[in-house]
């Protein structure tokens, strides 16, 4: 794929890791505030895919990209259930939340929320940009 | 600490572990997969044990009680499907070993299957309608991908084709679940029992029955919904479409039927004939004109496929005859016709490995040079015709019996009648294929496909022999567990309070 004017170049690379810090704080708030892991995982997704469009990339390093894209997917969802057998092992009960609650609306409280947010933000996001990347690479297939 | 979220856990974590190590080591991702089933394999048999003990074992996701929380309920019916799921998944994982070979990608393959497996454990044991909806929408998702696995022109226009009627299924269910959420405000199956026996047989109650039964009518593929299936089980791995054919429309159409009618519903033969009687007709469709249509196919599997549709009809009737006789039969169907038609897929995918094609006008002689296929073939067959003392004769003979029972001799001597149209496609592979000279180059199938295959041989003469057991620990709990009906609610609101 071959990237944009200079213009979007200048632009994107300001606004990408602006971007990418609010899906983090999405994430990370998600059990405070509208939003969460899937909504931050999809902003993180779009920085990601935003950098690919504005720059371009070349086939043999988006296979890379997609490859270490699907694995960080599959980090999220082990992540995600290993929490969940977590609280079948400490506290017997499958999905337990089995961490101190803490205060409510402080950024560390709710348990095993934040925990679940952030997996399923890493899933989301890996998950959304290999997405993306496969069809980018039908699209290859198409031209040739 | 209860077992009962390994049942859908488990295989989740070995969808997700497998990316992560499958493309480093095949041969280990595909013992892992056939491990990870036998886990299942065992933990489904200690639950049949566990509901011997227990009418109902109820377990709360991280503690939340219900109607708020999800739960999980593990009742006869349910540890009896997943008993079934686990043999069918463990045959297939076994299967698929040499059968991939000459596929790229395999460990994606395995993640699929394993994901599969996930989402049918999930839909049987959730006692949570939405959480049902997620499971089945899980199953049916990776079953789209299977069917395309091949990535051939076929394959794709086939899953294309499946995809579109399963999501119209898909979303018609959603749509029933929106509503039901709307008038009782809660998504719980025992909540939402409660809630609907208070409003009695509204036209709010069978528009919302009505639009669950058309949903998985098409996912179990019953004429006139059926066109999807002689498309896709065909087009898929040979392990995928014993797995399809064998459980996955049994677990998507018809236990989510049968849990919903008795169960959620709350109705019965006394209660609604009308509706039963609908079963019926639906069910005598499907066997009629998917055998008809059968008996000219030229293709192994898609006549195979046929085949499903028109013995899936045996099921509906066995439910539609609706005293205990009938739905013990249409339950031992379910599983009879899991390991027959589970095990003739299998059949076939050992034929295809060797021979390259499934055209029956292309095949000869294979009896000589396949013969383990060949006898496993002749064991499905025989079961699916229901030749005592096969399981196959067992299921039938109860659904005939419970047509006896309730005073239906014209649907007891149609069912017979209707029985010669399975033998007759049934030879016509047979025929074709294992007994006409001919000569069609092929070696006998590899040692883990004889395994496979002699594995659901044996359990076919096993289970048939030792029937009464059968019905006795198995399907005779799993059929009271559907007509003990709205006592269902009780029993789980009971359980919740005793704190299991």
């Amino acid at each position: 794929m071959r990237g944009m004017s200079l213009v979007v170049k200048v632009v994107t690379n300001i606004v990408v890791g602006f971007i990418f810090i609010y899906g983090v704080y999405i994430i990370l708030h998600g059990h405070l505030t509208p939003g969460g892991g899937f909504a931050g995982g999809v902003i993180i997704a779009g920085a990601l895919v935003l950098r690919i469009l504005a720059f371009g990339v070349e086939p043999v390093s988006e296979k890379r990209a997609e490859e270490r894209a699907s694995a960080f997917e599959s980090l999220g969802a082990l992540l995600f259930i290993g929490i969940a057998f977590a609280g079948l092992i400490i506290g017997g009960a499958f999905f337990l939340n089995f961490l101190p609650q803490g205060t409510p609306l402080r950024l560390l409280s709710g348990g095993i929320i934040p925990l679940c947010n952030i997996a399923i933000g890493i899933k989301v996001g890996a998950g959304l940009f290999t997405i993306f990347l496969a069809l980018a690479a039908i699209k290859y297939v198409m031209e040739d | 600490m209860t077992i009962i979220p390994l049942y859908f856990a488990i295989p989740l974590l070995a969808a997700f572990l497998i990316p992560v190590i499958g493309k480093f080591a095949k041969t280990f991702t595909w013992l892992f997969t056939t491990a990870v089933s036998f886990a299942l394999f065992v933990i489904a048999l200690y639950g049949v044990a566990a509901v011997q003990e227990f009418p109902l074992i109820v377990c709360k996701m991280g503690r939340w009680a219900p109607p708020l929380g999800i739960v999980m309920v593990l009742d006869a019916f349910s540890a009896f499907m997943a008993l079934v799921i686990s043999i069918v998944v463990f045959a297939g994982a076994l299967f698929s070993y040499r059968y991939l070979s000459h596929y790229t990608g395999q460990w994606k393959f395995y993640t699929l299957y394993m994901l599969i497996t996930a989402g049918m454990m999930g839909v049987v044991l959730t006692g949570d309608l939405f959480n049902m909806f997620v499971f089945l929408e899980i199953a049916a998702i990776s079953s789209y991908a299977l069917v395309a696995f091949g990535v051939d022109a076929e394959e794709l226009e086939a899953s294309f084709k499946y995809m579109v009627m399963g999501e119209i299924g898909g979303l018609t269910f959603l749509l029933a679940i929106a509503l039901i959420y709307a008038r009782t405000s809660t998504l719980n199956l025992a909540d939402i029992s409660n809630v609907m026996q208070m409003f009695g047989q509204t036209t709010f109650f069978w528009t919302v029955l009505g639009l669950m039964l058309f949903a998985f009518s098409i996912k179990a593929a019953f004429v006139p919904f059926h066109s999807w299936l002689p498309d896709a089980h065909p087009a898929a791995p040979a392990p995928v479409s014993s797995l399809l054919s064998g459980i996955f429309i049994k677990v998507l159409g018809i236990y989510t039927t049968a849990r919903m009618v008795f169960n959620v519903f709350g109705l019965s033969r006394a209660n609604a004939p009308m509706f039963f009687n609908i079963l019926i007709v639906l069910g005598l469709l499907s066997i009629t004109f998917a055998g008809l249509t059968a008996l000219n196919q030229k293709d192994y599997k898609r006549l195979l496929g046929y085949s499903s549709v028109s013995q899936i009809g045996y099921i509906m009737l066995g439910f539609g005859i609706g005293n205990y006789y009938g739905v013990a039969g249409a339950i031992f169907f379910i599983l009879a016709h899991a390991l027959a038609k589970g095990l003739l897929f299998l059949t076939s995918g050992a034929v295809v490995h060797a021979t390259g094609t499934r055209d029956l006008n292309k095949l000869a002689g294979l009896g000589e040079k396949m013969p383990t296929t060949a006898w496993s073939f002749r064991f499905g067959g025989l079961s699916l015709i229901g030749i005592p003392p096969l399981v196959g004769f067992w299921a039938k003979f109860w659904i005939i019996l419970g047509a006896l029972k309730a005073g239906m001799l014209w649907l007891a001597i149609t069912a017979i009648v209707l029985s010669g149209l399975t033998l007759y496609y049934y030879l016509k592979i047979e025929n074709s294929v294992f007994l006409k000279k001919g000569k069609v180059d092929a070696k006998p199938a590899p040692f883990t496909m004889r395994i496979a295959m002699v594995f659901l041989v044996v359990l076919i003469v096993v289970l048939g022999l030792g029937f009464q057991q059968v019905i006795d620990f198995v399907v005779g709990p799993a059929a009271n567990a559907l007509l003990r009906g709205l006592e269902y609610s009780q029993l789980v609101f009971g359980y919740v309070t005793t704190g299991f």
